[in-house]
C-alpha cells in the first residue's frame, strides 16, 4: 500500500464518518421575521407590574420586623411572669 | 438606660415614617424602573445580617476562650437577629428579581452564598434549642463559621460571574439615590441596634430565672 493509497483511505474514512455527523449538527438558519408583536399580547412574565412586588416587598418588611418584636414583648413578658412567681414562691418556701 | 431605649426608638419610628416619603421622591433606575425601589430596604437588611453575622461570631470568639455567659446572650441574639433579617433579605430579593431578571431565583455565587450562610445561623438557632447542655460551645464554633462567611458573600459578586449587581452600586449612587438610601440603611441599623438590645435582656432575664429555679431546688 503506497502513501497515496493510504492518504486516500484516510480522507475517504473521515468522509464517512465526520461528514453525516457534521451535516446532523448543523442546525436550520433562524426563521425571518415576518412581523412586529405588539407588547399587549406577549405573555404574563412580559407585563408583568411592578407595583404589586415593590408593595409585597415592603409589606414582608414590616410584617417581619413587627412580628419579631411582638415575639420578644411577649417571651419578655413570659419570663417576667415565671420571674415574678418563682421569686414569690423561693421566698415563701421553708429553708432546709 | 431605659430613657436612651425609649428616645431611640422615638427616633426610629419618626424614620421609618419619613422613609416611605424619601423612596417615593427617589428618581426611577432607567433599566429596572419601579421595581429597583425595593433596594431601599433590600440592602439595609443584608447590612444588618452582615453586621448581626460578626456580631455572633466575635462573641462566639468570646464564648470559646472565655466561657462568658453575657457573650453567649449577645451571640444567641445576634445569630436569631442575623436570621431575622436574612429572611426580609431572601424574601425581598426574589420579589425584585422576579421583575428585573425574569425569575424568583438563580443558583449564582451571590444567591446560593447568601442563602448558605442564612442556613448555618438558623442551624445555630435549632443547636441552641435542641442540642441539649453543651451545646454552646459547639454552637460557638457555628457562629464563627457564620461570620467567617461574610467576606465570601461579600465579595462573591466580584469574584464569580453572576447576575446580581456588584459591590460597586452602593459607592457611585447618585445622591438623589444615595440619601434615600443611606437614611433607610441609618433606620435599619438603629433598629437592629434597639431590637438586639431587647434580645439580650430576655436572654439575662432566662439566666436569672433559671437561677431561681436553681434556688427553689435548693430551697425545697
Amino acid at each position: 500500500m503506497t502513501i497515496d493509497s493510504r492518504l486516500r483511505a484516510w480522507v475517504f474514512a473521515i468522509a464517512v464518518f465526520v461528514g453525516p455527523s457534521s451535516l446532523i449538527a448543523q442546525q436550520p438558519p433562524p426563521a425571518a421575521t415576518d412581523g412586529f408583536v405588539p407588547v399587549e399580547s406577549l405573555g404574563l412574565q412580559e407585563q408583568l407590574p411592578a407595583a404589586p412586588l415593590v408593595m409585597t416587598a415592603y409589606a414582608v418588611a414590616w410584617v417581619v420586623v413587627f412580628g419579631y418584636l411582638w415575639s420578644i414583648w411577649q417571651r419578655l413578658g413570659r419570663v417576667e411572669r415565671d420571674i415574678l412567681e418563682i421569686r414569690r414562691r423561693v421566698e415563701g418556701a421553708p429553708r432546709r | 438606660m431605659k430613657h436612651a431605649f425609649a428616645i431611640l426608638a422615638v427616633l426610629l419610628a419618626a424614620m421609618f415614617a419619613y422613609a416611605p416619603v424619601l423612596i417615593v421622591g427617589a428618581p426611577y433606575e432607567s433599566t429596572m424602573g419601579l421595581v429597583q425601589k425595593i433596594f431601599y430596604f433590600h440592602v439595609p437588611s443584608w447590612i444588618v445580617m452582615f453586621a448581626s453575622a460578626f456580631v455572633c461570631g466575635t462573641a462566639s470568639g468570646v464564648v470559646l476562650f472565655t466561657r462568658s455567659r453575657s457573650a453567649d446572650a449577645i451571640a444567641q441574639a445576634a445569630a436569631e437577629l442575623a436570621v431575622v433579617f436574612g429572611v426580609i433579605g431572601l424574601i425581598t430579593g426574589p420579589l425584585w428579581a422576579r421583575k428585573a431578571w425574569g425569575l424568583w431565583w438563580q443558583w449564582d455565587a451571590r444567591l446560593t452564598s447568601a442563602l448558605v450562610m442564612w442556613l448555618i445561623f438558623s442551624a445555630y438557632l435549632l443547636l441552641r434549642k435542641y442540642g441539649g447542655p453543651g451545646s454552646e460551645k459547639l454552637a460557638a464554633a457555628v457562629g464563627l463559621f457564620g461570620m467567617a462567611n461574610v467576606p465570601f458573600v461579600y465579595w462573591s459578586v466580584n469574584l464569580w460571574r453572576t447576575v446580581h449587581p456588584t459591590t460597586n452600586v452602593v459607592p457611585t449612587l447618585q445622591p438623589s439615590m444615595g440619601f434615600p438610601f443611606l437614611w433607610c440603611a441609618l433606620a435599619f441599623i438603629g433598629l437592629y441596634g434597639l431590637m438586639l438590645a431587647a434580645r439580650v435582656r430576655l436572654e439575662r432575664r432566662r439566666a436569672e430565672l433559671d437561677a431561681l429555679y436553681l434556688q427553689l431546688e435548693d430551697n425545697l
